[in-house]
């Protein structure tokens, strides 16, 4: 007994060392797997309070910019107001005075913006106090930002596009053609669109909008032009680089997108398993 | 002994404000953000117990990255610096380190630098290996690697140029 004292009391250093080495390592695997990232979050009480203080200052810097932002979106809602087309056409809409649409949009303030690491995160100003939970999305009024996947009671934390473990459903706006949006970690306007077969009509400076398969996002949600693309080693499948409409550099407000029947989608869908 | 105790709790303070709030914004390149914070692992005294230091270590990296919401990336690469220093110091300072109080600020010149450069370039090495999480990503990780350590290394000199206690 008194040798295995001697021996720990000799060794504190390394097993300390291997220790925190250990836990270090265990968190940082952890936040490599979707959605098991709890724990280490910057989306807590001391670190959301921070940076929603250092962003109260920043943001008269960008002042300006939002001011632009939210013209250019006002009049383009204005442009479609004064442009609705003929009763005839509009059956195939949803009848809003008889439903309620199935989205809600809500707003909140990015109060912190990665960009420079492969796996970057955005910190919102809204949390579970402002009925926003995980798995909602996140979008401006020029394109798609991100999925939230931690909730606390003030603040959200965003897994940014560009991020490698982010996956999304986007489709061509031509044509129905489907693909999944993935980044590669190089350039923080260019993301990669993968999984889209050989078949789908492709020309550069096409559209990219939201696929709309998933609970997440609405369809039709912008979010880039072709800039290039070629075929996989396969030769099956394409592999696309998009440029976003975003400027994911320099963000701001975004909207959170409820989908109010979410609950009841997934329960019919968990029925169906068993 | 209670001074500094005092200076290093704030300077462990100040450096991971500093970082999160200005310097991780700076974003030079594209991707070029200098870690200033490893001052703090660089300054810290070098006859305090190791254990001590350790986890002091831990905590700063721990703190980055909650911030960042990096996972664990920081606090590896400063607990690995924090428990290969000694063997640093006595790569660059030679034997006399062991036996009595040198202070950073009184060592030969070239054996800083030398100090300096090797703790930066190994934590930004593990740090970005730890980021990209995977060796076919060599190339991007040295280049890293190479970049924000210049960068890192001219913000730590000019640090402790300006911060330099009065000779008297």
């Amino acid at each position: 007994m008194q040798q295995i004292f001697n021996f720990l009391i000799r060794n504190k250093n390394n097993i300390l060392f291997l220790l925190l080495l250990a836990l270090s390592l265990f968190l940082t695997i952890q936040s490599h797997s979707f959605h098991k990232s709890k724990f280490i979050s910057s989306a807590n009480f001391i670190t959301g309070g921070i940076y929603k203080k250092a962003n109260s200052i920043q943001s008269y810097f960008h002042l300006e910019d939002y001011n632009a932002r939210l013209l250019e979106e006002n009049n383009e809602l204005r442009n479609r107001l004064s442009n609705v087309p003929d009763t005839l056409f509009r059956e195939t809409f949803i009848d809003s005075t008889v439903y309620e649409g199935i989205y809600e949009f809500r707003t909140a303030t990015v109060i912190n913006n990665n960009y420079s690491k492969v796996d970057n995160y955005i910190t919102l100003d809204k949390g579970r106090k402002d009925n926003i939970l995980p798995e909602y999305g996140v979008v401006t009024s020029q394109g798609i930002v991100g999925i939230i996947d931690n909730v606390s009671t003030n603040y959200a934390r965003v897994i940014s596009i560009l991020n490698t473990d982010s996956k999304i459903n986007v489709q061509l706006k031509k044509t129905n053609h489907f693909g999944s949006l993935v980044w590669n970690g190089k350039d923080p306007n260019v993301v990669q669109l993968i999984d889209v077969p050989r078949l789908a009509p492709l020309k550069k400076g096409d559209t990219i909008i939201t696929g709309g398969k998933s609970l997440i996002f609405p369809k039709g949600i912008p979010v880039g032009n072709i800039i290039d693309f070629h075929l996989d080693e396969n030769g099956s499948y394409y592999t696309i680089d998009i440029q976003l409409f975003n400027d994911m550099t320099n963000i701001g407000h975004v909207y959170v997108i409820v989908n109010k029947d979410k609950a009841e989608i997934r329960s019919l869908e968990e029925t169906d398993n068993d | 002994m209670t001074n500094t105790i005092i200076s290093n709790s704030i300077r462990f303070v100040v450096l991971i404000l500093l970082q999160v709030l200005l310097l991780n914004n700076i974003n030079f390149l594209g991707y070029v953000n200098p870690y200033l914070y490893i001052l703090f692992l660089i300054l810290y005294p070098f006859n305090s117990p190791q254990s001590l230091f350790l986890i002091l270590a831990f905590l700063l990296g721990l703190s980055l990255d909650t911030f960042e919401d990096s996972g664990g990336i920081h606090a590896a690469a400063c607990v690995f610096i924090a428990y290969i220093r000694p063997i640093i110091l006595r790569f660059s300072f030679g034997i006399s380190y062991d036996y009595q109080t040198v202070k950073l600020t009184n060592t030969p010149y070239g054996a800083r630098i030398s100090y300096i450069l090797i703790v930066v370039i190994l934590h930004h090495f593990v740090l970005f290996t730890l980021e990209m999480f995977s060796f076919t990503h060599i190339f991007l990780i040295l280049k890293k690697t190479f970049f924000t350590s210049i960068f890192t290394i001219l913000m730590i000199l000019i640090s402790l140029t300006l911060f330099q206690p009065r000779r008297k």
